[in-house]
């Protein structure tokens, strides 16, 4: 079947079965790798997109079900909470292997979103779903204060 | 040709033979590469600058190659601290490569071939990158005097900027050309520590811009070539088991779905992209034969386990006669404990990206032992080994994982590959993919051990003799690794950090058994660590609390002659505050270890939730690997390895029931989260000894401070892992 969406700002038109995950329509599809695998089962995080602002687990999102959507990836990040959570995170180097950071970042980001100054307890509510197997935990927490202190300045 | 396809996993293994020959081979090739062979003059035209290690191009990037692939430790960014420090170059001109598969010239000097793990990335590569950036900075130089006409002494290079007084200058890419026609120093001055600029100091990773912004091409599962086609494999769900038959007439109608293969491992389904290879291979009807598989569940393992550890074993610490010492002591104390399988979990499953045109193969992927996927490679494709490339990609982690011994990524996908040639199939290269699923349910777990802890008491409370019995399958005996690791017909790996210990026992005898199992069993983040840790350092506790001792002052009293541990062990007391009270409803654990050369003592501090479950507040390490050639870099690893020892000891465990696993997913196999991560503290030894490693030592202590740290608080000791058994998480 055929679906159009936005994507990033752009429209896009996914040929593929209805059933096939967002997840899989990027990478394959579209061939944007940054959303990436973990789990397939809304465990990890990993695959988080946003969708309306809202980060969605894009390994359970059919592409069946988001005609008209308006879909962000990690591609398309961009904005003042964006930034700065790429910023922060570059000047903390948070990532290890990386491969889960994209999910974060895009969690981050709409945590700061929302949640412009967030306490310790607001990450921990936020980011809970999204695992970093390096657990690069610590520096996370640290550089989302910093990207909330960014913002501000 | 008839009996390889009869056997082929056999076939495909490397024979023992076959591996002292690589390893030979590797170790004569190390010696030319460290005489560094004048590729460079080849390159001279392109106006490139083209050493094993080194790169320096016309615009003025500098490519550090590292020899080692990068799971997220940070080592292709460590190695291009030591070039970029000598070499004097700018941070912002370095770029980090991972290198290809070569023996020849990238060896781990540790190994004899080509490979990661060991935590020896530094250790083995310190003085080789340190000569390179030498090397090339010797280079740059003389060709700056040659084409200045002044005395190559009166050049001076700093951040990339090659200048001399009288107002020359000229960048490194600008001289690259001229550099490569110079020849190669045998013996380059290297820098005396005073004179570092990085190391020791900070050299930011350069790896992490592309891992904010999702860069493509960066992971294997990203990697993609023209027509490539998807893979999964449908592989036994019992270990060992291998295809009776099976029925792909409903797997065949999903759209996309190209071919279905019948494989050593298992059913392969190829697809035009990765979801009809997913959804078909769940519509496959298999029968599998599981007359040589493992069906028995891992309780009935454990109990064999625990059987083991009360028979003699084999010897592999004998100071003396323990039973007689363990006889005439005053008291002795006996503990058990267990420790369950544990699944690596790296974020990235497995993948693998090839392509074969039946004379030569490619392959892409996080390869951590190149030399023996090489070496797999030629074998089962039946081509020369330098008909194969290996280019080693990023790796979104391992652990452990991907430092298979059996190659077995490699090997299934070069049968698929053979088996598509067979069909008659276009040739197209393929990716193969696992889900969490498959990496979950696919074995080489870190092998699950009993162990037996006797410990002897004089009246005065000192320690008169231990008695250790261990048992679990051993991850070296049958690998290609044998020769090299167990030449005495003992697992080393699998008692390191209790057969080695330096507290002064009188007398200490270790055992160990083997278990016989199809499981296959692997290297874990900390190897035998991830258990020997935790029984000596629970043990020393437990020891204080029966002697009535301070737990720091005890071990300190018996590391007299550790005085690095020592130092560790002081620092990581004094800084969480060890003599100080603690607030209401916080307590303290300590524990102090030694791995991979590198010694970390650290402190936690918990509390417990109203419902009773724990909650690890802080931790407190002090570590000392040698140089500390990228200080953030080590805390950043020892807060990882710390996060990943506690997950594992909070709620991870691999179970099986019927041989079937029951953990398929980070649903059942709960990863540790935001909400549990400590706040963490490292503090690092200044140190001129040599470096040693750091991604794995940060792991095995923070089990044991937070098992003491429970002790401390309720008097309860936890020896059967992990702590959900206990009700604790
Ligand atoms: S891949 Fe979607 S949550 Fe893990
Ligand atoms: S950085 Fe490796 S999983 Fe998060």
């Amino acid at each position: 079947m055929s679906v159009t969406l936005t994507i990033n700002g752009e429209k896009r038109t996914l040929d593929a079965a209805s059933d096939t995950p967002l997840l899989w329509a990027l990478r394959d599809e579209l061939g944007m790798t940054g959303t990436k695998f973990g789990c397939g089962i809304a465990s990890c995080g990993a695959c988080t997109v946003h969708w309306d602002g809202i980060p969605s687990r894009s390994c359970q999102l059919q592409i069946g079900d988001l005609e008209g959507a308006n879909i962000t990836t990690i591609e398309g990040a961009n904005g003042k909470a964006a930034e700065a959570v790429q910023a922060a995170w570059q000047e903390l180097d948070v990532p290890q292997c990386g491969y889960c950071q994209s999910g974060q970042i895009l969690a981050a980001t709409a945590l700061l979103s929302e949640t412009p100054k967030p306490t310790d307890d607001d990450i921990d509510a936020a980011m809970d779903g999204n695992v970093c197997r390096c657990a690069t935990y610590a520096r996370i927490r640290k550089a989302i204060h910093v990207a909330a202190d960014k913002m501000e300045g | 040709m008839l009996h390889q396809l009869q056997k082929p996993l056999e076939q495909a293994k490397p024979s023992r033979r076959t591996f002292l020959k690589m390893s030979a081979g590797a170790v004569g090739g190390l010696i030319l590469a460290a005489k560094l062979p004048n590729t460079a003059k080849a390159a001279a035209g392109s106006g490139e600058f083209a050493q094993p290690f080194v790169h320096i191009r016309p615009d003025n990037t500098v490519a550090v190659l590292s020899k080692h692939l990068d799971k997220g430790q940070g080592t292709a960014n460590g190695l291009a601290t030591l070039v970029a420090d000598e070499l004097d170059a700018s941070h912002e001109q370095i770029v980090l490569e991972l290198a290809p598969s070569n023996p020849q010239l990238y060896a781990n000097s540790l190994f004899g071939v080509q490979g990661t793990g060991g935590s020896t990335a530094m250790p083995n590569a310190f003085m080789q990158y340190r000569q390179a950036g030498a090397a090339a900075k010797a280079m740059i130089v003389s060709a700056a005097a040659k084409e200045w006409g002044v005395p190559a002494g009166e050049i001076t290079v700093s951040s990339g900027v090659v200048s001399h007084p009288s107002g020359k200058t000229a960048t490194l890419g600008e001289l690259a050309g001229l550099a490569a026609q110079e020849e190669v120093p045998a013996d380059p001055a290297l820098k005396t520590p005073d004179q570092w600029v990085y190391i020791g100091k900070s050299f930011p990773r350069k790896d992490v811009k592309n891992k904010t912004v999702g860069a493509p091409d960066t992971y294997t599962i990203d990697f993609k070539r023209d027509g490539m086609l998807t893979a999964t494999v449908a592989r036994s769900p019992r270990f060992g088991g291998t295809v009776k038959s099976f029925d792909a007439s409903e797997a065949e109608k999903v759209p996309g779905v190209v071919e279905i293969f019948q494989i050593p491992s298992g059913v392969a389904v190829v697809a035009e992209s990765t979801w009809p290879a997913i959804k078909a291979r769940d519509l496959l009807e298999i029968e599998w034969d599981d007359s040589a598989a493992e069906t028995r569940s891992s309780d009935a393992m454990m109990s064999e386990l625990k059987d083991m550890t009360t028979k003699p074993g084999l010897t592999v610490r004998e100071d003396g006669d323990v039973d007689a010492a363990l006889e005439a002591s005053a008291n002795v104390m006996k503990i058990d404990y267990d420790f369950p399988f544990l699944a690596h979990g790296a974020m990235e499953p497995l993948d693998i990206v090839a392509e074969f045109d039946g004379e030569k193969a490619e392959f892409w992927f996080a390869s951590q032992i190149q030399t023996l996927d090489h070496n797999v490679a030629a074998t089962i494709l039946g081509i020369p080994f330098e008909n194969v490339q290996i280019n080693t990609l990023w790796s979104g982690g391992s652990f452990g994982r991907r430092a298979q011994q059996d190659s077995h990524p490699v090997s299934e996908v070069s049968f698929l590959m053979k088996a598509m040639r067979d069909a008659g199939m276009e040739k197209r290269p393929i990716k193969i993919v696992w889900t969490r699923e498959d990496d979950m349910t696919g074995g080489y777990y870190r092998p699950m051990s009993a162990h037996k802890i006797k410990v002897g008491l004089d009246d005065d409370g000192n320690v008169t003799a231990v008695k250790y019995n261990i048992a679990a399958k051993s991850i070296i005996k049958g690998s290609a690794f044998e020769p090299m690791l167990m030449a005495d017909g003992v697992d080393h790996n699998m008692t390191e950090g209790a057969s080695d210990t330096t507290y002064s026992f009188p007398v200490m005898n270790m055992e160990q058994a083997f278990q016989e199992t199809p499981v296959p069993v692997l290297w874990w983040r900390s190897v035998g660590h991830t258990h020997t840790a935790y029984v000596m350092e629970t043990m020393m506790d437990r020891i204080a609390k029966e002697t009535g001792k301070d737990p720091v002052a005890l071990r300190l009293e018996l590391l007299k002659d550790d005085p690095r541990k020592t130092n560790v062990l002081k620092l990581a007391a004094e800084k969480a505050g060890w003599d100080t009270p603690l607030p209401e409803g916080r307590h303290r654990g300590v524990a102090v270890h030694k791995s991979f050369g590198s010694y970390v003592a650290e402190v936690a501090e918990i509390s417990f939730r109203e419902d009773g479950t724990v909650k690890v507040e802080k931790v407190t390490a002090a570590v000392d690997c040698g140089i500390p050639v990228n200080p953030d870099n080590i805390r950043a690893q020892v807060e990882g390895g710390i996060g990943y020892g506690l997950g594992a000891i909070l709620r991870n465990q691999v179970t099986l029931t019927d041989g079937y696993v029951e953990e398929t997913n980070f649903d059942t196999y709960e990863s540790l989260r935001m909400s549990d991560m400590p706040e963490i503290e490292v503090h690092i030894v200044p140190s001129t000894e040599s470096p040693t490693g750091i991604g794995e030592p940060g792991t095995p202590p923070i089990g044991p401070a937070v098992a003491n740290a429970i002790a401390a608080a309720r008097d309860e000791w936890i020896t059967s892992l992990p702590f959900t058994k206990a009700g604790l998480v």
